[in-house]
Formats: structure tokens, sequence, C-alpha cells
């Protein structure tokens, strides 16, 4: 097994708040699937966040794939940011255009030829279960099909690995066990997803490796669901 | 690119009135420039048949010796400016402004003309300053009683070329200025209108350059058309004044095309100049 990625003392302080995660470490392997928790403020988005590079750590190093957050240009950004899926419990599709387009988008700004599209995003539809609904505008879906849609746009590039930051966090039960199966399936295709979430009983289900943070610090990193019973 | 196209032709039509502003401003710049320009051009091209006659008459003092006058011929001749120079006896003189001005024939009397150096100028020395300072040079001899030449006007003339080529510039540059802010804010505007979707691109690996794209095209089309507009105001201006007080000349074509990329500049350093601060304003990476 090889690591898609790796983090190495990895800190960031925010100049107004103070530090938000310290001399983080931990690694990552090909096709792993993650949770990350831990109360509110205590560093999961910013953790995302240094793995998407939409910020660099203050300290120590971020290694997604090739790229380390110690030589990355900013100009190289969107080369990685391609082979990364992101995800957000909000969705963030663009509500002023149907569901295929708003796919067909994510092809379309990164350079796919055009022909290409179409079949891609029909391919992408049929994967996250709303084929049948291609020409539908996102308000007309529900909150779990609406994440269905930001999923497979997130997929759109085959990335190696999903950052999903809290995806479940706007659905309810029945919506969020779906959304963790359709994760899960494209987990078993090989690509690596890390998760953020509140909700301990889906990790505890889950039987995965968890990373749990406590005011930026890794306060448990293993499989132990038995350790999250105590905590509930 | 055709995306791009497509989405900097959108942007026309999200701010109609402020896209207007941007071409309107951009015209007004390159229209002032036009103007001044065509008055310059204008009064070059009267300049040049003036000039083409300009000449210089150094009036002798009486009793000057033949001798000390050919010293003088030959003096004035070494002049780099002197292109001819001849002698005009007082007989001649008088001959020829008996011919010139029929009706004034009694006025003239041999006494009054005196002789006189007529002195033909090279190209290069027909500016006021230069003709100015030969006939200093010339009135300094003993000799000479004095000389003429159409200096007022001649220099009237090139002061409003000077000082039309100077306010054309200045009010064109102002213009110009404006013109940039007001693309500035428009592109604003448009980054604005677009932050969720710019978000969504920055979100899924678009390139900055393919990001800004669309805009600096806005920008850039946005500019041509006001430099479009300008040729037709200045070519209607141009028309106006031929047809009403007298006959004018037009640019070039060349110097139009030239007035129309300035346009498309002016407007594409206007978008260049505003969309990475307001890019950077609307992402939210997460
Ligand atoms: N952009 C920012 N500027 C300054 N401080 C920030 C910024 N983003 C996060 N922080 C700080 O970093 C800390 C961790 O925030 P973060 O968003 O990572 O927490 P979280 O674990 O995702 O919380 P939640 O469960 O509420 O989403 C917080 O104290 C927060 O104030
Ligand atoms: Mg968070």
């Amino acid at each position: 097994m090889s690591g898609v990625l790796r983090l190495d003392a990895a800190t960031k302080e925010y100049p107004r708040t103070g530090v938000a995660l310290k001399d983080v470490s931990f690694e990552v392997q090909k096709g792993e699937f993650v949770f990350l928790t831990g109360a509110s403020g205590s560093g999961k988005s910013t953790l995302l966040k240094l793995l998407s590079f939409a910020e660099r750590p203050t300290r120590g190093e971020v290694k997604v794939s090739g790229f380390s957050s110690a030589t990355l240009r900013d100009g190289d950004i969107p080369q990685l940011r391609r082979r990364l899926g992101i995800v957000f419990q909000d969705f963030r599709l663009l509500t002023d255009r149907t569901v295929e387009a708003n796919i067909a988008f994510a092809l379309e700004v990164t350079g796919t030829p055009a022909a290409a599209i179409s079949p891609k995003v029909g391919r992408l539809l049929t994967q996250v279960g709303l084929a049948s609904k291609a020409t539908a505008m996102p308000h007309e879906l529900s909150g779990g099909e609406q994440q269905r849609v930001a999923i497979a746009r997130a997929l759109a590039n085959d990335p190696f690995l999903l950052l999903a930051d809290e995806p479940t966090g706007n659905l309810d039960e029945r919506a969020t066990r779906g959304i963790v199966q359709l994760l899960r399936e494209i987990n078993a295709l090989g690509t690596a997803v890390i998760m953020a979430t509140h909700d301990l009983s889906l990790i505890m289900r889950s039987g995965y490796r968890y990373i749990e943070l406590e005011r930026g610090d890794v306060l448990y990193d293993g499989t132990d669901a038995r350790r999250l019973a105590r905590h509930q | 690119m055709r995306l791009a196209i497509r989405e900097a032709l959108l942007a026309f039509r999200r701010a109609p009135l402020l896209s207007a502003l941007g071409i309107t401003t951009i015209a007004f710049s390159l229209f002032a420039f036009g103007l001044f320009g065509l008055v310059a051009i204008n009064i070059r091209e009267a300049l040049r048949a003036v000039e083409d006659r300009v000449e210089l008459r150094a009036f002798l003092v009486d009793g000057a010796t033949e001798e000390s006058m050919s010293a003088l011929l030959g003096d004035i001749a070494a002049f780099p400016e002197v292109r001819e120079v001849g002698y005009v006896s007082p007989d001649s003189a008088l001959a020829r402004s008996r011919e010139e001005l029929s009706e004034f024939r009694d006025v003239f009397d041999a006494s009054v003309l005196p002789g006189s150096f007529e002195i033909r100028l090279n190209d290069d020395y027909r500016d006021p300053v230069a003709v100015q300072s030969l006939a200093d040079r010339i009135t300094s001899y003993p000799d000479i009683e004095d000389v003429r030449f159409g200096q007022e006007w001649v220099a009237k003339l090139y002061r409003v070329r000077t000082i039309s080529v100077f306010v054309g510039t200045g009010l064109g540059i102002v213009f110009a200025l404006v013109a940039v802010m007001i693309i500035g804010s428009t592109i604003r505007m448009a980054v604005l209108a677009r932050a969720r979707e710019i978000e969504i691109m920055r979100l899924v690996g678009a390139t900055n350059g393919f990001v800004r794209l669309p805009f600096l095209i806005e920008g850039l089309l946005k500019g041509a058309l006001g430099g479009l507009l300008a040729a037709a105001l200045t070519w209607a201006t141009h028309t106006v004044v031929s047809r009403s007080l007298f006959e004018t000349v037009f640019f070039t074509p060349t110097q139009v095309m030239i007035g129309v990329l300035a346009g498309a500049a002016i407007g594409f350093l206007g978008s260049l100049l505003s969309v990475g601060r307001h890019l950077r304003a609307v992402w939210r990476d997460a």
C-alpha cells in the first residue's frame, strides 16, 4: 500500500484566532476510508483545508499525492485540485442551472473536450443514482439528492482522494445512510475518502479508522469504536 | 475559449448600464485624442503649405558698399538654414511692387525701397525658433537695416498646434484613467455576479488564467467598442467641419486602427488591474 497523503507536524495558526492545528502527523493509504471527528472548533475543517491546499500550514508539511506544501507553487494548486474531490455540508451547487449542467461545469472549466462531457455526465449521474433527475433544477431536489449531485461533480475528474466536510450535516438519518453508502461504494472503487462528521454512530457502525481532534491536537487515531460508545 | 467568450458576452447583459458607461468613457478618451489630433494634423498640413513659402527678407541700409554686400551674401549663403539667397535691387523691387499692387503705383518711389536679400530656407529650419534665430543673426550685421518674415502667424499656428497636442493628450489621459477605473468597477460587478461559479471553478481545479480569461475578454471587447465609437465620433466631426467650415484631412486607416487598438488596450488594462484583486475578494475556498 502506498500513501496518498501525509501530514508531518503540520501546524496551522490563524492571525486572530490562534492555533487551529498543532503538530498534526498522520498518513492515509491508497483506498482508505478515514473519519475525522471532534468537537466544534477542534480543527476538522482546517485540516481538510490544508489537504485541499486552501490553506498552507504555518509550520510542518502537508503532502498530498506528489504535491508538498513545502514546494508547491500557488499556480500549481489547480493541478492538485483536479485530482481531488471536495464536498461540503451546504452542497454548493449552482442554483441557476440543471443538475447535469452543474456536473458538466466541472468538466468544462477543467478543459475536458466537449464531446466527452455529455457521456461522462451520464455515467456520473448513474453512479450516484440520479439518472432520472438530469434535467431537474437543484431546488427541485431533496437535500440528499443535492448532495449526490455535489458528489457526482466531485467525481468528475476521477479523483484519487475525496474530502468530505460534514456531508451529512444537513441531512436526516435516511439520507445520511444513503450518502455514507454512496461514499463507501466510491471508496470500494479505489478512491480514498476522508470524511469529517459529528455523527459518532456512523463511525461506530462502520468500524473504519477515525481520527479524533481536540483543540487542534490529534486525540486518537485508530479503529477502536468502544471509545466512542463511552463518549456518547 | 468559447466558454470564456460566452461568459464575457453574458457580462454585457448582466450590467448593461455600467458596460455602456465603460465603453462611452473609453470612447471619450479616444475622442479627445482624436479631435485634438485632427486639429494637429490639419494645422500641420496648413503649416506645410505655408512653410514652403517661408522666406526671410533682409533689408539693406542705404549706402552699403558693393564689397560688403557681396561678403554678406557669402556669409548668409553659408548658414546651414539657408537654401538660397539672392539680391533684389531697389529698382527691381520697385518694379515688382508696381506689378503686384498696380493700384498703389503712386505710393512707390524709388528712394523708399532699399535693396534687400531674399532668403529661402532649408526644410528642417522652418520652425519659428530656427527662423527667429537666423533672423537675429542676420540683423546683427551692420549693413542690415531690418529682417522681416511672416513670424507672427507662423508662430501662432505652431502654438495652436502645440496646445492642441497637449490638450488632446492631457484630456485623453484623464479620460483613459477614468475609463480604466470604470472598467475596473464593471469587472468588480461581473466578478460578484459570478462569485458562485468562480468558487466552484477554483474548487474543481480551473486554472487562474481560465478564471480570469472571460473578464479580460470582456475588458478587451469593451475597449475595442469604445475605440470604434471614438473613430465614428471623430469621423462625424471631421465630416461636419469639412462640409460647413473648411476642408480638413482625416486620419489614415492605420491611425484609426491604432486608435481602436488603443481602446482595446485600455479596456484590457482596466480588467487586468482589477480582476486579480476582485477575484481574491470573492473566493471562499472551503
Ligand atoms: N479562516 C479562519 N480564520 C481564523 N480562524 C479560523 C479560520 N477558520 C477556522 N478558524 C479557527 O480555527 C479553529 C478550528 O476551526 P475549524 O473550522 O477547523 O473547526 P471544525 O472542527 O471544523 O468545527 P465545526 O465542527 O464547527 O465545523 C477555530 O477555533 C476557528 O476559530
Ligand atoms: Mg467544520
